[in-house]
């Protein structure tokens, strides 16, 4: 390492406060999921947070030990956060459809992109959950060869879901490519 | 040479059964015959004294409870019946056990309570593999294994003659490989037209490809002679190729030892011999050895298996032989591998030894050993080896002009290469290899260089991978930096590249990502030989449709 390019990362970190840090997209037009997902997502986790919160409680229940009370609690303030945080998290679930691939993004702490061809689709799930059912909105896996691929777009309507599904197979019909 | 791929319905070696298990059966009648011979002898030459109680065991007490109460016949006439009944079925398991091969699929139907059929689609075939296991290569029989993608998905032609399952072989991938006009038409996706070079479209499916001659055109002229070339008596591939790489035992042994494994069973055996000298409780011996005799067989299944190993190319794709006493012969058409790895273990580093291994969309559940050999290419080899495969593996991206960068990917320390690195801020994350930790992209493929101390190359063709993706977790996002995965297949690479700038990151991304699209349409390696005429029609590549359909 020079002192050059040292002192060239020095200022890039100097500078570093007006740059992006985060892998944002300028420019695409992101298709966000229904604001009806919150809901959703949100009783999942109450039930879900609430079992586990019960189980964690169980320790103390059994042995009435003071400091095994924090399991609970901690497990509490973890699910309450989680869902707290679920309006950003949602609205975070975005989707593009480009000219040849999907792209997809969710996450805001873990932010994860994934650009998919749409030549590489293998099958289109749709799938409704209980919960979801009750509002109308489905979820729409797009599966390919890779398992780690996990494009996953929830809480669409139930109708944009079945019109996404035959306007994906419909492209990945004219974009066929080899495995 | 053989008539199997006339799209009939054929049989396999009349001796299946016996290879299928049946050996046991026979060998497990001879030993009771063999046990009974001395009774049998007995019973009709010498003197029968049945009232005296003798040592004998149960076997000889029930034969003689049935002379006494002279159920002999009854008992010869069920044995033999059974005998009927066990020959009768491996008789008819052998003839209802049929397979076809025709310009689409390879057909396999057989059970005789329980019918299975299975068909594997030419198009599809991720690799053909002639297997001879010690017994069956003894009596000249090999099994076929034509690989379609999906776990444990193989089409299995077990048994047949040695020499018909590597003509058969020739003939599937001729046949897949789109050199027949009736295969390349089958090609013609809704949508788009396949022109042959003289401008007509290709639309007239000839079945019979004995009428192809007579379809005219260029294409059908220039077809003529490439299947008169392709014909079996003048099958280039016919004389066996040339092994380009040769596996010196040397090697062999000596990157075995110094393999992880061999170096696990060092360490433990030291630390058992220590334990032993401490206590002075010899017993302790049998806590480990079960573990000491696991490892110590997967070495030596290691080493025989790949003494004889050999890869070569052919006209059809790479084809890999591994194997001593039970071989196997696997041929991979072009454009199945999905990505591919070259490292080096640490202690192989002072040989300059390295490893290939390859992501395949076909996948065996065979584990160790056995299964390993689906995904290593290369057991062992020096930096020539290493360019050599990676010119079989790899054409269209380890050329002549990309084998220095690629070299770097292998040797280079990092710096200024030809390789974006990342940027010294990742150095808390990659504390030896922040300098080499990096990628390049060639028109090809891309290229993820990781490891300082377990060097690593990990390339991803663009016509292969499916899918790609970048990441950033709380760790990375003060520091500007971000992770790329290139999405292929499951097997046993995984093709990431983390901390690496955010702005090379998303640069990576975008390139890769578009690089997919362009090489995905243009990508005609599936049909391998068809791609001459299919190559010549940019027809091919589709029309980008309007995606105004899509859901608000």
């Amino acid at each position: 390492m020079t002192k050059q390019t040292e002192a060239r990362e020095a200022t890039e970190a100097h500078e570093a406060h007006d740059v992006p840090r985060s892998i944002e997209f300028d420019g695409t037009d992101w298709q966000r999921v229904s604001p009806k997902y919150i809901t959703v997502d949100i009783v999942g986790y109450l039930v879900f947070g609430g079992i586990m919160t019960a189980a964690g409680f169980i320790p103390y229940w059994v042995s009435g030990w003071q400091p095994s009370l924090l399991l609970g609690i901690a497990l509490a303030v973890l699910f309450l956060t989680v869902i707290a945080l679920t309006p950003r998290r949602v609205r975070a679930i975005g989707y593009a459809l480009r000219d040849d691939d999907l792209l997809f993004r969710r996450g805001i702490l873990f932010q994860r992109v994934v650009a998919v061809p749409y030549g590489r689709m293998q099958l289109v799930d749709i799938t409704r959950g209980p919960i979801a059912r009750a509002v109308g909105l489905a979820e729409l896996k797009f599966v390919t060869a890779a398992a780690s691929t996990g494009v996953l777009i929830p809480g669409l309507p139930l109708a944009d879901a079945e019109r996404l599904r035959d306007h994906l197979v419909a492209v990945a019909e004219t974009r066929r490519a080899g495995l | 040479m053989t008539d199997f791929a006339d799209g009939e319905w054929h049989r396999l070696h009349r001796a299946t059964p016996l290879f299928r298990g049946g050996l046991a059966v026979l060998i497990i009648a001879g030993v009771i015959i063999g046990n009974f011979r001395d009774r049998f002898i007995d019973l009709f030459f010498g003197e029968p004294d049945f009232g005296v109680p003798s040592e004998a065991d149960f076997e000889a007490d029930a034969l003689e409870y049935l002379v006494r109460e002279n159920l002999i016949l009854v008992a010869l006439g069920g044995a033999a019946l059974v005998l009927l009944l066990i020959v009768g079925g491996f008789w008819l398991s052998w003839r209802m056990h049929t397979f076809r091969i025709t310009d689409e699929v390879v057909e396999v139907r057989s059970g005789i309570l329980f019918r299975t059929n299975r068909k594997g689609r030419l198009d599809r075939i991720q690799g053909i593999n002639i297997s001879r296991p010690f017994i069956p290569r003894l009596f000249g029989a090999a099994k076929l294994e034509v690989s379609v993608a999906g776990n444990d998905a193989n089409v299995q032609l077990s048994y047949l003659r040695s020499g018909d399952a590597d003509a058969l072989r020739r003939e599937i991938l001729l046949l897949a490989s789109g050199a027949r006009r009736s295969a390349i038409a089958d090609e013609v996706v809704p949508g788009s037209e396949v022109l042959d070079p003289s401008g007509a479209p290709v639309l007239d499916a000839t079945g019979a490809p004995t009428v192809a001659g007579a379809a005219g055109g260029v294409g059908g002229l220039l077809e003529d002679r490439a299947r008169e070339f392709l014909a079996p008596e003048l099958d280039p591939s016919l004389v066996e190729p040339e092994s380009v790489v040769h596996m010196h035992p040397g090697r062999l042994i000596g990157s075995t030892v110094l393999s992880e494994a061999a170096v696990g069973l060092v360490i433990a055996s030291i630390g058992l011999a220590v334990a032993i000298a401490i206590t002075g409780d010899i017993f302790l011996v049998f806590g480990i050895l079960p573990a000491l005799l696991g490892v110590g067989w997967f070495l030596i299944t290691r080493i025989v298996r790949s003494l004889r190993y050999s890869i070569a190319a052919t006209p059809d794709g790479v084809r890999v032989g591994f194997g001593l006493l039970s071989t196997s012969n696997e041929t991979l058409p072009p454009g199945r591998i999905h990505s591919v790895r070259v490292s080096q273990p640490l202690l192989w580093r002072p040989f300059g030894w390295w490893q290939i291994a390859v992501n395949r969309a076909s996948r065996s559940s065979q584990q160790g050993a056995a299964g390993q050999q689906q995904t290593t290419i290369l057991p062992v080899g020096n930096l020539d080896d290493v360019r050599t495969v990676l010119r079989l593996l790899l054409p269209g991206i380890a050329t002549d002009e990309a084998m220095p960068l690629l070299e770097r990917g292998l040797l280079s320390p990092g710096g200024d290469d030809g390789f974006v690195n990342s940027p010294r801020r990742a150095r808390g994350l990659r504390w030896f290899s922040q300098r080499r930790n990096g990628f390049a992209l060639t028109d090809a493929g891309v290229l993820l260089r990781t490891g300082a101390i377990w060097r690593a190359l990990t390339i991803v063709p663009f016509p292969r991978m499916q899918s790609v993706s970048v990441r950033q977790g709380p760790v990375l996002r003060p520091l500007r930096l971000a992770s790329v995965h290139v999405h292929t297949v499951t097997g046993p690479i995984t093709a990431r590249l983390g901390a690496i700038d955010r702005e090379a990151a998303l640069g990576l991304f975008t390139a890769v990502a578009s690089a997919a699209i362009r090489e995905a349409t243009t990508d005609t390696t599936h049909r391998w030989r068809a791609s001459a005429p299919a190559g010549a029609a940019p027809a091919a590549a589709p029309a980008p449709t309007d995606p105004t359909g899509a859901p608000a």
